[in-house]
């Protein structure tokens, strides 16, 4: 008999001490450094320290639908300049596009041309007829596959790569199914900021002004097939007015985001307005070089996400690979435009599709109710006890209190997140951590009333109520753990503290009220048992 | 021994049919409640239904009707707006229309400041929820209770029998019908903290079940009824006392949750309460009587793993 309390006392201890350990991080900041920092600890959920949750739609189809109308741009030039005409583009699909060619030898001449420059794209000839050709161009499938594949990961790489630069502590940045990116930055309170941090494409490019196309015939619908009208935003500082210029640009970019080498905010040194100043890598800068010396005098727009920041004419060749986006910006929308740019752009368009802020105060607040109706409910929940089962009662409030400390540590252990009905699964499990006590006592009761003594009684009372409270529990924690499968964000926090609660419960309430009854009874039998 | 109730012999069998009757009124509402959750017609949180919910605090107190009428001249008419008495919280809630997953958050908040410009406010929280995520919430909770159900039979199944494995899930099913019936008759806001009570609750039911099952198991094995109804009436008078006090405990948590946990609790200690009520009624009322009708008052002994 003393062997096996001696051995379950030291159970008991040990996992006390380790408990104790684990949960301590968790409560405060006074501590030795080296356990501090090494030890795993009970994260707070958003909802709890609050911050930003955004959940995003990576439109796939979008970027298909984009990289197809890049080949198509691309084959007409390619196409132009080697002296084929191009009467006219459509969009074939989201991933293909037609190309119309006049009569003669043309769409021969341009098959062999485009089949030999073009690797991605498959191309057929359609009908020829006496007024002319058409060429169909599709991607190829393993083109398509890449992008499918890519778009997400890739998203979520230039995310991290934006956050990071932001500077947000513990962000979470992942994958959701095949088209969903998810993230979480806690603290941060700015919602738009970060909406705008994350969201942006972020794909610059720069194109021509085409200055032989007036805007007003272009408004009407007279359009050149390789023009596009784009608009120039500003925003008024002042009285926070936006207006909207429109101008006909090339389609074709001449120069694209992705042979930035830095971005970084600057300020004008007479009126104090922040802009970004850009340098290309080797090759972005000789093709800067090339494209500012052949139009000097003309007007080059500088184009974020089909938006023109600005269109200042080129005064003379620029040799050193620096430019600068201006635009009415403010000092935190340059830094963060900044960031994006040397982040890259996101590989497809992302919509934002849930989007859940918290202010840090609603936070604490909840926290603080929280804690309290459950510290309220602990304590009605051990008086009662103790008044209704007197002993015994004090003993399963015992074992209580060692099914709290267990699951706090469990939790910190597991560095679980603790989220609002996280604290509310807590608080639940010390309602229902009494029941296997309750379950036992009652049945200790009634072998006491069958007269039998007070040690067969108790032996009696857990044997029988074993089974009962295995059961119970376990098709509790199927619940539990099927809640954890399925259910998102704070919920799965929720499932994480009941499932705990309810296995330590198994323990604390058979065997740690079980060692002190069996203590007692090793010393001096038990002549009348206080239940 | 301090005891809240004497040991009883209520006839819990006699009153079963009207214990079926009621139950019967309880799932129906449930269904209905659960067809217009699935219609979109329910008072459905935004987090199932999508849509926009802010939470602002003023400096000072601002009439809701003020509110409403700024929401509605920027055609946000049909918008839901609760306040938080003595807090100068305004919790502003906006559906989503249609398909379109349009965010109206700023334009909103933006609205409010012009429009109280002596009274300064800041931005609690905001939740903005397209509704394809609403729609993938709702199938996910409606697979994780079948999912959990059949799990449950399984597992009593080998624990006890078939039979009470589908008792103990239709007992199960019964609460979680019971308690969206309520919800949706008392028109209160059924969310995704709504469905983690659901969940809970099951779980705690089961738990009730479970523990009467065992009783009778053990009954039927003694032979101290000579039917099966009497076997049942007897295991629950013996084990009222655990059910009672146990309901009790859980009760007083729940209580604590519902007058202090705050205003995000609210609502989910609420349906914990109710829960909590009917689960304690169905593993009296519900599932044994349902073993009984099955198994028929033979007194054939219940397997024992």
């Amino acid at each position: 008999m003393w062997k096996s309390i001696a051995w379950r006392a030291t159970l008991i201890a040990v996992l006390t001490v380790v408990s104790i350990v684990l949960v301590l991080p968790s409560l405060t900041d006074r501590l030795p450094d080296a356990w501090k920092n090494k030890a795993p600890k009970i994260h707070l959920g958003l909802d709890l320290q609050g911050g930003v949750f955004l959940r995003l739609a990576v439109e796939i189809d979008k970027a298909i639908e984009n990289t197809s109308m890049r080949y198509a741009d691309d084959s007409r030039a390619l196409l132009k300049e080697k002296g084929i005409p191009v009467l006219g583009m459509q969009k074939s699909g989201i991933d293909g596009f037609t190309l119309q060619l006049p009569p003669g030898d043309f769409a021969e001449r341009a098959m062999t041309l485009l089949k030999e420059e073009v690797g991605t794209i498959d191309y057929s000839l359609g009908a020829v007829t006496p007024s002319g050709a058409t060429i169909t161009g599709r991607m190829k499938p393993a083109e398509i596959l890449a992008i499918r594949t890519n778009a997400v990961s890739q998203g979520v790489e230039t995310i991290r790569n934006r956050i990071d630069q932001f500077g947000v502590r513990e962000p979470q940045i992942v994958a959701e199914g095949d088209d969903r990116i998810v993230i979480q930055l806690p603290g941060v309170k700015d919602q738009q900021r970060a909406i705008d941090l994350v969201g942006k494409t972020a794909l610059l490019e720069f194109k021509l002004v085409d200055d032989g196309v007036s805007v007003e015939e272009a408004m009407k619908g007279n359009l050149p097939d390789d023009d596009q009208i784009l608009y120039q935003k500003a925003v008024d500082q002042q009285t926070g007015r936006v207006s909207k210029t429109p101008l006909v640009v090339k389609k074709h970019a001449v120069l694209t985001g992705d042979t930035i080498k830095n971005a970084r905010v600057s300020f004008e040194s007479q009126r104090g307005g922040a802009y970004v100043s850009l340098s290309f890598d080797t090759r972005g800068a000789r093709i800067f070089d090339r494209v500012t010396a052949e139009n000097v005098k003309r007007r080059l727009a500088i184009v974020l996400d089909d938006t023109v920041y600005s269109a200042p004419v080129i005064q003379e060749r620029i040799s050193g690979g620096e430019a600068q986006i201006t635009g009415s910006f403010s000092p935190d929308e340059a830094k963060d435009l900044a960031i994006v740019l040397r982040a890259g752009s996101l590989p497809a368009p992302v919509k934002v599709i849930q989007n859940v802020t918290v202010g840090p105060s609603l936070g604490l607040d909840s926290i603080q109710k929280g804690v309290n109706a459950g510290l309220l409910g602990a304590v009605l929940v051990v008086l009662f006890m103790a008044v209704y089962y007197r002993f015994a009662g004090v003993v399963a409030d015992f074992a209580l209190v060692f099914n709290i400390l267990f699951l706090l540590s469990g939790m910190a252990l597991l560095e679980a997140t603790l989220t609002l009905p996280g604290i509310a699964g807590v608080i639940l499990a010390i309602g229902m951590a009494v029941d296997s006590n309750v379950l036992i006592f009652e049945r200790i009761r009634e072998e006491i009333r069958l007269k039998k003594t007070v040690r067969a009684s108790i032996d009696a009372g857990y044997e029988k109520a074993f089974w009962t409270v295995v059961d119970s529990h376990v098709t509790t924690l199927i619940t539990a753990l099927i809640l954890f499968q399925f259910g998102t964000g704070p919920i799965k926090g929720f499932a994480v503290t009941l499932s705990m609660g309810v296995a330590i419960n198994l323990f604390t309430a058979l065997v740690c009220t079980k060692v002190v009854f069996d203590y007692i009874n090793a010393k001096r039998p038990m002549k009348a048992l206080s239940i | 021994m301090m005891e809240l109730i004497k040991k009883t012999s209520i006839d819990f069998m006699g009153i079963r049919r009207i214990a079926f009757a009621f139950s019967t009124v309880l799932v129906v509402l449930g269904i209905v409640g659960t067809v217009q959750i699935f219609r979109g017609q329910a008072n459905l949180g935004i987090d199932l239904a999508g849509g926009t919910s802010i939470q602002v605090k003023f400096r000072s107190a601002v009439h809701l009707d003020r509110v409403r009428e700024i929401m509605a001249k920027a055609g946000h008419g049909e918008a839901n707006l609760q306040e938080v008495p003595g807090e100068n919280i305004v919790i502003i809630k906006v559906g989503a229309k249609g398909k379109e997953e349009k965010m109206v958050a700023d334009q909103v908040v933006a609205l409010l400041r012009q429009s109280f410009p002596d009274n300064p406010m800041s931005v609690e929280s905001v939740a903005e929820i397209g509704p394809a995520i609403g729609k993938k919430l709702r199938s996910d909770a409606v697979l994780a209770l079948t999912v959990s159900a059949i799990a449950i039979i399984v597992y009593l199944a080998w624990r006890f029998e078939f039979k009470f494995g589908v008792a103990a899930a239709a007992a199960t099913f019964h609460d979680v019908f019971a308690m969206v019936g309520v919800f949706y008759l008392l028109h209160r806001e059924i969310d995704l903290l709504f469905i983690t009570a659901l969940l809970t609750i099951a779980g705690y039911s089961l738990t009730d079940t479970v523990v009467v099952f065992d009783r009778i198991r053990e009954n039927v094995r003694l032979r101290k009824k000579p039917t099966f109804s009497e076997t049942i009436n007897l295991s629950v008078n013996e084990v009222l006392s655990r059910t009672i006090v146990t309901s009790l405990t859980v009760f007083i948590t729940c209580l604590a949750l519902l007058f202090f946990g705050g205003v995000v609790l609210k609502e989910f200690a609420l349906a914990l309460t109710i829960g909590v009520i009917i689960g304690t009624y169905s593993s009296v009322f519900v599932a044994s009587p349902i073993v009984a009708v099955w198994r028929g008052e033979k007194m054939v002994e219940v397997k024992r793993s």
